[in-house]
Protein backbone atom coordinates (compact mmCIF):
# COMPACT_ATOMS: atom_id res chain seq x y z
CA UNK A 1 0.00 0.00 0.00
CA UNK A 2 1.28 3.46 -1.10
CA UNK A 3 1.79 6.18 2.19
CA UNK A 4 -0.41 8.68 -0.21
CA UNK A 5 -3.67 6.49 0.35
CA UNK A 6 -3.70 6.11 4.57
CA UNK A 7 -7.12 7.01 5.83
CA UNK A 8 -7.36 6.07 9.75
CA UNK A 9 -10.72 5.38 9.63
CA UNK A 10 -10.77 2.94 6.88
CA UNK A 11 -7.75 1.39 8.52
CA UNK A 12 -9.87 1.08 11.41
CA UNK A 13 -12.27 -0.45 10.18
CA UNK A 14 -9.85 -3.19 8.18
CA UNK A 15 -8.33 -4.24 11.40
CA UNK A 16 -12.14 -5.19 13.24
CA UNK A 17 -13.10 -6.62 10.48
CA UNK A 18 -9.94 -8.93 10.67
CA UNK A 19 -10.30 -9.54 13.93
CA UNK A 20 -13.92 -10.49 14.19
CA UNK A 21 -12.74 -12.93 11.86
CA UNK A 22 -10.04 -14.00 13.56
CA UNK A 23 -12.26 -14.11 17.00
CA UNK A 24 -14.48 -16.26 14.94
CA UNK A 25 -12.42 -18.71 13.03
CA UNK A 26 -9.86 -19.15 16.47
CA UNK A 27 -13.07 -19.29 18.85
CA UNK A 28 -11.73 -16.47 21.00
CA UNK A 29 -14.01 -17.07 24.37
CA UNK A 30 -14.13 -14.01 26.37
CA UNK A 31 -11.15 -12.09 25.55
CA UNK A 32 -9.34 -9.70 26.99
CA UNK A 33 -8.06 -6.86 25.32
CA UNK A 34 -4.56 -5.14 26.31
CA UNK A 35 -3.59 -2.23 24.30
CA UNK A 36 0.30 -1.64 24.12
CA UNK A 37 1.09 2.05 25.64
CA UNK A 38 0.66 4.65 23.90
CA UNK A 39 -0.16 4.56 20.75
CA UNK A 40 -1.89 0.94 20.87
CA UNK A 41 -3.92 1.97 23.64
CA UNK A 42 -5.57 4.39 21.50
CA UNK A 43 -6.20 1.83 18.73
CA UNK A 44 -7.19 -0.81 21.69
CA UNK A 45 -10.03 1.89 22.96
CA UNK A 46 -12.08 1.74 19.65
CA UNK A 47 -11.60 -1.99 19.48
CA UNK A 48 -12.68 -2.55 22.68
CA UNK A 49 -15.88 -0.51 22.34
CA UNK A 50 -16.74 -1.93 18.37
CA UNK A 51 -16.12 -5.39 19.65
CA UNK A 52 -17.92 -5.15 22.08
CA UNK A 53 -15.65 -6.74 24.85
CA UNK A 54 -17.13 -6.99 28.48
CA UNK A 55 -13.92 -7.45 30.35
CA UNK A 56 -12.56 -3.51 30.79
CA UNK A 57 -9.37 -2.52 28.82
CA UNK A 58 -6.15 -3.40 29.64
CA UNK A 59 -2.51 -1.45 29.71
CA UNK A 60 0.53 -2.70 29.11
CA UNK A 61 3.35 -0.53 29.11
CA UNK A 62 6.72 -2.75 28.16
CA UNK A 63 9.34 0.03 29.08
CA UNK A 64 11.11 -2.00 31.54
CA UNK A 65 11.13 -5.21 29.36
CA UNK A 66 12.93 -3.73 26.37
CA UNK A 67 15.51 -5.07 24.96
CA UNK A 68 17.89 -2.02 24.58
CA UNK A 69 17.78 -0.77 28.05
CA UNK A 70 21.55 -0.53 28.49
CA UNK A 71 21.64 1.13 24.91
CA UNK A 72 19.22 3.70 25.65
CA UNK A 73 18.29 3.70 29.61
CA UNK A 74 15.20 4.14 30.70
CA UNK A 75 12.22 6.65 30.23
CA UNK A 76 11.80 7.65 33.60
CA UNK A 77 8.12 8.03 32.85
CA UNK A 78 6.78 4.71 32.74
CA UNK A 79 3.11 3.94 33.18
CA UNK A 80 1.72 1.30 34.88
CA UNK A 81 0.57 -1.94 33.47
CA UNK A 82 -2.78 -2.88 34.32
CA UNK A 83 -3.56 -6.34 33.58
CA UNK A 84 -5.90 -8.44 35.67
CA UNK A 85 -4.52 -10.38 38.69
CA UNK A 86 -4.21 -13.55 36.41
CA UNK A 87 -4.07 -14.20 32.58
CA UNK A 88 -3.88 -17.77 33.26
CA UNK A 89 -5.99 -19.85 30.63
CA UNK A 90 -7.11 -16.36 29.36
CA UNK A 91 -7.83 -15.71 25.57
CA UNK A 92 -6.27 -12.64 24.93
CA UNK A 93 -5.75 -9.97 22.15
CA UNK A 94 -2.89 -7.69 22.10
CA UNK A 95 -3.44 -4.18 20.02
CA UNK A 96 -0.54 -2.13 18.71
CA UNK A 97 -0.39 0.69 16.58
CA UNK A 98 2.58 -0.17 14.27
CA UNK A 99 4.08 -3.64 13.99
CA UNK A 100 8.05 -2.81 12.59
CA UNK A 101 10.71 -5.33 14.23
CA UNK A 102 8.66 -7.27 16.25
CA UNK A 103 10.19 -6.60 19.65
CA UNK A 104 8.08 -4.46 21.47
CA UNK A 105 5.92 -7.61 20.94
CA UNK A 106 8.62 -9.66 22.27
CA UNK A 107 8.53 -7.56 25.19
CA UNK A 108 4.92 -7.39 25.32
CA UNK A 109 4.28 -11.48 25.75
CA UNK A 110 7.00 -11.76 28.00
CA UNK A 111 5.37 -9.03 30.26
CA UNK A 112 1.96 -10.73 29.60
CA UNK A 113 3.68 -14.60 30.45
CA UNK A 114 5.11 -13.17 33.92
CA UNK A 115 1.23 -12.62 35.03
CA UNK A 116 0.44 -16.71 34.14
CA UNK A 117 -0.20 -18.63 30.85
CA UNK A 118 -2.78 -17.31 28.63
CA UNK A 119 -4.30 -19.81 26.64
CA UNK A 120 -3.99 -18.13 23.31
CA UNK A 121 -3.09 -14.60 21.93
CA UNK A 122 -3.76 -12.89 19.00
CA UNK A 123 -1.77 -9.70 18.19
CA UNK A 124 -3.47 -6.88 16.03
CA UNK A 125 -1.87 -3.77 14.74
CA UNK A 126 -3.10 -0.88 12.72
CA UNK A 127 0.28 -0.49 10.29
CA UNK A 128 2.56 -3.65 9.90
CA UNK A 129 5.59 -1.67 8.01
CA UNK A 130 8.24 -3.74 6.87
CA UNK A 131 11.99 -4.02 8.47
CA UNK A 132 10.68 -7.89 10.99
CA UNK A 133 13.75 -8.84 12.79
CA UNK A 134 12.29 -11.95 15.04
CA UNK A 135 10.10 -14.18 13.74
CA UNK A 136 6.98 -12.90 15.07
CA UNK A 137 3.78 -11.18 12.62
CA UNK A 138 0.70 -9.59 13.47
CA UNK A 139 -2.44 -12.07 13.13
CA UNK A 140 -4.61 -9.36 12.24
CA UNK A 141 -3.49 -5.80 10.38
CA UNK A 142 -5.05 -2.66 9.32
CA UNK A 143 -2.78 -2.26 6.15
CA UNK A 144 0.68 -3.06 5.41
CA UNK A 145 3.11 -0.31 4.00
CA UNK A 146 7.02 -0.81 3.04
CA UNK A 147 8.84 2.28 3.74
CA UNK A 148 12.25 3.01 3.05
CA UNK A 149 14.78 2.13 5.59
CA UNK A 150 15.50 5.34 7.24
CA UNK A 151 11.38 6.40 7.55
CA UNK A 152 9.77 5.61 10.87
CA UNK A 153 5.98 5.99 11.26
CA UNK A 154 4.25 6.69 13.82
CA UNK A 155 0.81 7.02 15.00
CA UNK A 156 0.01 10.82 16.82
CA UNK A 157 -3.16 11.07 18.87
CA UNK A 158 -5.14 10.13 20.79
CA UNK A 159 -7.88 12.45 19.06
CA UNK A 160 -8.08 13.21 16.23
CA UNK A 161 -5.62 10.11 15.01
CA UNK A 162 -3.28 10.61 12.42
CA UNK A 163 0.20 9.12 10.69
CA UNK A 164 3.08 10.67 10.41
CA UNK A 165 5.71 9.66 8.72
CA UNK A 166 9.60 10.94 9.87
CA UNK A 167 12.67 10.40 8.19
CA UNK A 168 15.32 10.28 10.54
CA UNK A 169 18.86 9.83 9.86
CA UNK A 170 19.55 7.18 11.83
CA UNK A 171 17.39 3.68 11.85
CA UNK A 172 14.96 3.86 14.90
CA UNK B 1 36.61 18.05 45.75
CA UNK B 2 36.29 18.11 42.41
CA UNK B 3 37.55 14.95 41.44
CA UNK B 4 35.20 13.33 44.19
CA UNK B 5 32.20 15.18 42.28
CA UNK B 6 33.46 14.10 39.26
CA UNK B 7 33.85 10.33 40.38
CA UNK B 8 29.91 10.05 40.47
CA UNK B 9 29.41 10.72 36.68
CA UNK B 10 30.44 9.29 33.15
CA UNK B 11 31.76 11.26 30.36
CA UNK B 12 28.32 12.22 29.35
CA UNK B 13 27.30 13.55 32.36
CA UNK B 14 24.99 10.81 34.01
CA UNK B 15 25.26 8.89 37.04
CA UNK B 16 27.86 6.33 36.98
CA UNK B 17 28.23 5.73 41.12
CA UNK B 18 25.79 7.36 43.72
CA UNK B 19 28.22 8.54 46.05
CA UNK B 20 26.98 11.71 47.48
CA UNK B 21 23.86 14.24 46.84
CA UNK B 22 26.74 17.22 46.93
CA UNK B 23 28.37 17.94 43.43
CA UNK B 24 24.92 16.13 41.88
CA UNK B 25 22.57 19.36 39.97
CA UNK B 26 18.49 19.68 40.36
CA UNK B 27 17.94 18.10 37.07
CA UNK B 28 19.73 14.66 37.84
CA UNK B 29 18.17 14.61 41.18
CA UNK B 30 14.94 15.35 39.14
CA UNK B 31 15.60 12.28 36.76
CA UNK B 32 16.09 9.78 40.06
CA UNK B 33 12.70 11.10 41.39
CA UNK B 34 11.15 10.78 37.89
CA UNK B 35 12.28 7.25 37.26
CA UNK B 36 11.27 6.05 41.26
CA UNK B 37 7.90 7.30 40.42
CA UNK B 38 7.43 4.54 37.69
CA UNK B 39 9.41 1.89 39.72
CA UNK B 40 7.35 2.64 42.15
CA UNK B 41 4.03 1.16 40.47
CA UNK B 42 6.19 -2.08 39.88
CA UNK B 43 5.58 -2.78 44.10
CA UNK B 44 1.85 -1.80 43.31
CA UNK B 45 1.60 -4.66 41.07
CA UNK B 46 0.69 -8.64 41.39
CA UNK B 47 4.13 -9.29 39.76
CA UNK B 48 6.70 -7.27 41.54
CA UNK B 49 9.31 -7.80 39.13
CA UNK B 50 10.76 -6.60 35.95
CA UNK B 51 13.65 -7.91 33.75
CA UNK B 52 15.73 -4.96 33.67
CA UNK B 53 19.08 -6.44 35.33
CA UNK B 54 18.45 -9.84 34.41
CA UNK B 55 21.96 -11.20 34.83
CA UNK B 56 23.71 -8.66 36.98
CA UNK B 57 24.92 -9.65 40.29
CA UNK B 58 25.26 -6.85 43.24
CA UNK B 59 26.91 -6.82 46.36
CA UNK B 60 25.93 -5.49 49.37
CA UNK B 61 28.88 -4.68 51.06
CA UNK B 62 27.69 -3.78 54.90
CA UNK B 63 31.05 -3.43 57.47
CA UNK B 64 28.20 -1.55 59.31
CA UNK B 65 25.22 -2.90 60.57
CA UNK B 66 21.58 -2.36 58.80
CA UNK B 67 18.11 -3.69 58.87
CA UNK B 68 16.25 -1.45 56.56
CA UNK B 69 18.65 -0.08 54.15
CA UNK B 70 19.81 -3.57 53.54
CA UNK B 71 16.57 -5.30 53.52
CA UNK B 72 15.16 -2.33 50.48
CA UNK B 73 18.29 -2.58 48.66
CA UNK B 74 17.75 -6.74 48.34
CA UNK B 75 14.45 -5.92 47.33
CA UNK B 76 15.21 -3.39 44.89
CA UNK B 77 17.44 -5.83 43.28
CA UNK B 78 15.54 -8.30 43.41
CA UNK B 79 12.29 -6.48 41.84
CA UNK B 80 14.94 -5.71 38.45
CA UNK B 81 15.66 -9.56 38.78
CA UNK B 82 19.37 -8.89 39.24
CA UNK B 83 20.84 -11.11 41.68
CA UNK B 84 21.89 -9.91 45.06
CA UNK B 85 24.68 -11.23 47.90
CA UNK B 86 24.68 -9.85 51.29
CA UNK B 87 27.99 -9.79 52.44
CA UNK B 88 27.82 -8.54 56.75
CA UNK B 89 31.54 -8.07 56.31
CA UNK B 90 31.71 -7.13 60.01
CA UNK B 91 31.16 -10.41 60.77
CA UNK B 92 33.64 -11.89 58.18
CA UNK B 93 37.13 -11.87 56.76
CA UNK B 94 38.16 -8.37 57.43
CA UNK B 95 37.79 -9.34 60.89
CA UNK B 96 40.21 -12.06 60.21
CA UNK B 97 42.63 -8.70 59.12
CA UNK B 98 41.94 -8.97 55.77
CA UNK B 99 42.35 -5.03 54.16
CA UNK B 100 39.28 -3.14 52.23
CA UNK B 101 41.14 -3.37 49.13
CA UNK B 102 41.73 -6.79 49.06
CA UNK B 103 38.05 -7.45 49.88
CA UNK B 104 37.28 -5.42 46.74
CA UNK B 105 39.59 -7.38 44.54
CA UNK B 106 38.30 -10.79 45.74
CA UNK B 107 34.85 -9.72 45.39
CA UNK B 108 35.46 -8.01 41.48
CA UNK B 109 37.70 -11.67 40.88
CA UNK B 110 33.73 -13.33 41.53
CA UNK B 111 32.45 -11.07 38.35
CA UNK B 112 30.15 -8.35 40.40
CA UNK B 113 28.40 -5.80 38.38
CA UNK B 114 27.99 -3.33 41.58
CA UNK B 115 28.79 -2.99 45.02
CA UNK B 116 26.19 -1.44 47.48
CA UNK B 117 28.62 -0.39 50.57
CA UNK B 118 28.27 0.96 53.85
CA UNK B 119 30.77 1.77 55.75
CA UNK B 120 31.03 3.63 59.73
CA UNK B 121 34.32 5.66 57.79
CA UNK B 122 33.19 8.79 55.69
CA UNK B 123 34.84 7.99 52.37
CA UNK B 124 34.90 4.47 52.10
CA UNK B 125 32.35 4.20 49.20
CA UNK B 126 34.54 6.78 47.12
CA UNK B 127 37.83 4.96 48.01
CA UNK B 128 36.12 1.71 46.59
CA UNK B 129 34.73 3.53 43.36
CA UNK B 130 38.29 4.76 43.13
CA UNK B 131 39.70 1.61 42.70
CA UNK B 132 36.94 -0.21 41.28
CA UNK B 133 37.84 -1.66 37.23
CA UNK B 134 35.38 0.16 35.34
CA UNK B 135 32.39 -1.82 34.54
CA UNK B 136 31.56 -1.67 38.21
CA UNK B 137 29.43 0.84 39.57
CA UNK B 138 29.26 1.77 43.62
CA UNK B 139 26.40 2.99 45.59
CA UNK B 140 27.08 4.94 48.76
CA UNK B 141 24.53 2.71 51.52
CA UNK B 142 25.70 5.34 54.46
CA UNK B 143 29.06 6.44 55.06
CA UNK B 144 30.51 7.15 58.60
CA UNK B 145 29.11 10.89 59.27
CA UNK B 146 29.60 12.08 55.80
CA UNK B 147 26.03 11.06 53.82
CA UNK B 148 23.32 8.63 53.04
CA UNK B 149 21.98 9.49 50.00
CA UNK B 150 19.44 6.67 48.93
CA UNK B 151 17.92 7.78 52.28
CA UNK B 152 18.24 11.57 51.59
CA UNK B 153 16.43 10.62 47.77
CA UNK B 154 13.99 8.84 49.13
CA UNK B 155 12.59 11.63 51.90
CA UNK B 156 12.65 14.00 48.83
CA UNK B 157 10.72 11.26 47.11
CA UNK B 158 7.95 10.96 49.69
CA UNK B 159 8.08 15.17 50.06
CA UNK B 160 7.16 15.57 46.31
CA UNK B 161 4.76 12.77 46.69
CA UNK B 162 3.06 14.55 49.19
CA UNK B 163 3.70 18.64 48.26
CA UNK B 164 4.20 17.97 44.73
CA UNK B 165 7.35 20.61 44.68
CA UNK B 166 9.51 22.11 46.71
CA UNK B 167 9.71 25.61 45.78
CA UNK B 168 8.25 27.86 49.11
CA UNK B 169 8.63 24.58 51.11
CA UNK B 170 9.93 25.33 54.41
CA UNK B 171 11.59 22.51 55.64
CA UNK B 172 13.40 21.69 59.75
CA UNK B 173 15.34 18.92 60.38
CA UNK B 174 15.54 18.18 64.01
CA UNK B 175 17.83 16.32 66.61
CA UNK B 176 21.45 14.89 66.20
CA UNK B 177 22.55 16.96 63.00
CA UNK B 178 26.47 16.53 64.46
CA UNK B 179 26.28 12.72 63.48
CA UNK B 180 23.79 12.63 61.25
CA UNK B 181 24.77 11.23 57.50
CA UNK B 182 21.13 11.39 56.52
CA UNK B 183 21.13 15.35 57.48
CA UNK B 184 23.90 16.22 55.71
CA UNK B 185 22.53 14.38 52.17
CA UNK B 186 19.21 15.74 52.92
CA UNK B 187 20.65 19.35 53.49
CA UNK B 188 22.19 19.46 50.09
CA UNK B 189 19.33 17.61 48.15
CA UNK B 190 16.70 19.78 49.67
CA UNK B 191 18.96 22.89 48.37
CA UNK B 192 19.73 21.20 45.25
CA UNK B 193 16.00 20.91 44.55
CA UNK B 194 15.16 24.57 45.96
CA UNK B 195 13.24 24.48 48.88
CA UNK B 196 12.05 27.54 50.68
CA UNK B 197 14.47 27.12 53.99
CA UNK B 198 16.12 24.50 55.36
CA UNK B 199 16.26 24.62 58.72
CA UNK B 200 18.09 22.72 61.54
CA UNK B 201 17.09 21.93 65.16
CA UNK B 202 19.18 21.18 67.85
CA UNK B 203 21.31 21.35 70.76
CA UNK B 204 24.58 23.29 70.09
CA UNK B 205 26.38 19.87 71.26
CA UNK B 206 24.50 18.02 68.64
CA UNK B 207 25.58 20.75 65.60
CA UNK B 208 28.56 20.78 63.25
CA UNK B 209 30.79 23.65 63.99
CA UNK B 210 30.59 24.65 60.54
CA UNK B 211 26.74 23.87 59.81
CA UNK B 212 25.30 27.70 58.45
CA UNK B 213 27.61 26.57 55.83
CA UNK B 214 25.94 24.13 54.46
CA UNK B 215 22.88 26.79 53.92
CA UNK B 216 20.78 26.20 56.93
CA UNK B 217 18.86 28.39 59.53
CA UNK B 218 20.16 27.17 62.94
CA UNK B 219 17.87 27.23 65.65
CA UNK B 220 18.40 25.97 69.13
CA UNK B 221 14.65 26.31 70.19
CA UNK B 222 11.92 23.64 68.76
CA UNK B 223 9.32 25.41 69.59
CA UNK B 224 10.40 28.57 67.47
CA UNK B 225 12.04 26.29 65.02
CA UNK B 226 9.05 24.87 64.01
CA UNK B 227 6.92 27.51 63.29
CA UNK B 228 5.39 27.69 59.79
CA UNK B 229 7.20 24.73 59.01
CA UNK B 230 5.90 22.05 56.39
CA UNK B 231 7.94 19.47 56.88
CA UNK B 232 9.45 18.07 59.84
CA UNK B 233 12.49 15.18 59.73
CA UNK B 234 13.17 13.80 62.96
CA UNK B 235 16.52 12.43 63.28
CA UNK B 236 17.68 9.18 65.91
CA UNK B 237 19.48 10.08 68.61
CA UNK B 238 22.17 7.81 67.70
CA UNK B 239 23.34 6.38 70.56
CA UNK B 240 26.13 4.39 69.51
CA UNK B 241 28.11 7.31 68.02
CA UNK B 242 28.07 9.58 71.29
CA UNK B 243 31.42 8.75 73.44
CA UNK B 244 31.37 12.03 75.27
CA UNK B 245 29.24 13.17 77.20
CA UNK B 246 26.93 15.33 74.99
CA UNK B 247 23.45 15.23 76.51
CA UNK B 248 22.48 14.94 80.26
CA UNK B 249 19.64 11.98 79.88
CA UNK B 250 16.86 11.17 77.45
CA UNK B 251 14.14 11.84 78.90
CA UNK B 252 15.57 15.52 79.18
CA UNK B 253 16.13 15.59 75.83
CA UNK B 254 12.54 14.88 74.96
CA UNK B 255 12.01 17.67 77.13
CA UNK B 256 13.65 19.70 75.09
CA UNK B 257 13.80 18.54 71.45
CA UNK B 258 11.51 15.70 71.27
CA UNK B 259 8.37 15.97 68.81
CA UNK B 260 5.17 15.73 70.70
CA UNK B 261 1.35 16.30 69.89
CA UNK B 262 1.68 19.60 71.36
CA UNK B 263 4.97 20.43 69.60
CA UNK B 264 3.46 19.28 66.20
CA UNK B 265 0.74 21.85 66.53
CA UNK B 266 3.25 24.83 66.28
CA UNK B 267 4.05 23.65 62.91
CA UNK B 268 2.11 24.40 60.01
CA UNK B 269 -1.76 22.37 59.92
CA UNK B 270 -0.58 20.55 56.72
CA UNK B 271 2.88 19.90 58.06
CA UNK B 272 4.72 16.25 57.58
CA UNK B 273 6.67 14.68 60.12
CA UNK B 274 9.08 12.43 59.28
CA UNK B 275 11.81 10.03 60.30
CA UNK B 276 14.60 8.04 58.55
CA UNK B 277 14.18 4.78 61.19
CA UNK B 278 15.14 3.47 63.71
CA UNK B 279 12.65 4.87 66.21
CA UNK B 280 13.55 5.85 69.30
CA UNK B 281 9.88 6.29 70.79
CA UNK B 282 10.15 8.80 73.82
CA UNK B 283 13.28 9.83 73.03
CA UNK B 284 13.16 11.76 69.92
CA UNK B 285 9.48 11.38 68.70
CA UNK B 286 6.32 9.97 70.92
CA UNK B 287 4.38 7.53 70.03
CA UNK B 288 0.92 9.32 68.81
CA UNK B 289 2.94 11.53 66.60
CA UNK B 290 5.05 8.17 64.98
CA UNK B 291 2.17 6.86 64.24
CA UNK B 292 0.16 9.83 64.06
CA UNK B 293 -2.05 10.84 60.57
CA UNK B 294 0.58 13.32 59.77
CA UNK B 295 3.28 10.77 59.99
CA UNK B 296 4.37 9.54 56.98
CA UNK B 297 7.01 7.04 58.18
CA UNK B 298 6.22 4.42 56.77
CA UNK B 299 5.50 5.82 53.30
CA UNK B 300 9.26 6.62 53.65
CA UNK B 301 9.98 2.98 53.96
CA UNK B 302 7.66 1.85 50.47
CA UNK B 303 9.27 4.66 48.69
CA UNK B 304 13.18 3.49 49.79
CA UNK B 305 12.48 0.31 47.32
CA UNK B 306 11.54 2.67 44.35
CA UNK B 307 14.23 4.90 45.09
CA UNK B 308 17.16 2.16 45.01
CA UNK B 309 15.99 0.54 41.99
CA UNK B 310 16.02 3.95 40.66
CA UNK B 311 19.43 4.23 41.53
CA UNK B 312 20.69 1.08 40.73
CA UNK B 313 19.24 0.99 37.24
CA UNK B 314 20.41 4.36 36.15
CA UNK B 315 23.69 3.34 37.16
CA UNK B 316 23.81 0.53 35.65
CA UNK B 317 22.75 1.67 32.63
CA UNK B 318 25.67 4.33 32.51
CA UNK B 319 27.96 1.67 32.97
CA UNK B 320 27.74 -0.03 30.31
CA UNK B 321 26.67 2.25 27.29
CA UNK B 322 28.63 4.82 28.87
CA UNK B 323 32.17 4.86 26.95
Amino acid sequence: MSIEYIEIPVLLNQLETSLSETIEKRKIQDPLLIGIHSGGVWIAEKMHQWLDIKEPLALLDISFYRDDFSQIGINPKVKQSTLPLSVEGRDIILIDDVFYTGRTIRAALNEIFDYGRPNQIILGVLIERDGRQIPLRPDCVGAEVNLAAGQRIKLTGPEPLDIVIQSMTEEA
Amino acid sequence: MAAIENLQLNAQGKLQHFLSIEGLDQSLLTEILDTAESFAEVSKQSVKKIPLLRGKTIVNLFFENSTRTRATFELAATRLSADILSMNIATSATSKGESLLDTIRNMEAMQVDMFVVRHSLSGAPHFIAQHVADHISVINAGDGQHEHPTQAMLDMFTIRQVKQQFAGLRVAIVGDILHSRVARSQIHALNILGAEEVRVIAPKTLLPTDVESLGVSVFNDLDNGLKNVDVIIMLRLQKERMNSALLPSESEYFKCFGLSDERLKIANSDAIVMHPGPINRGVEISSSVADGPQSVILQQVSNGIAVRMAVMSMAMRNNEGGE
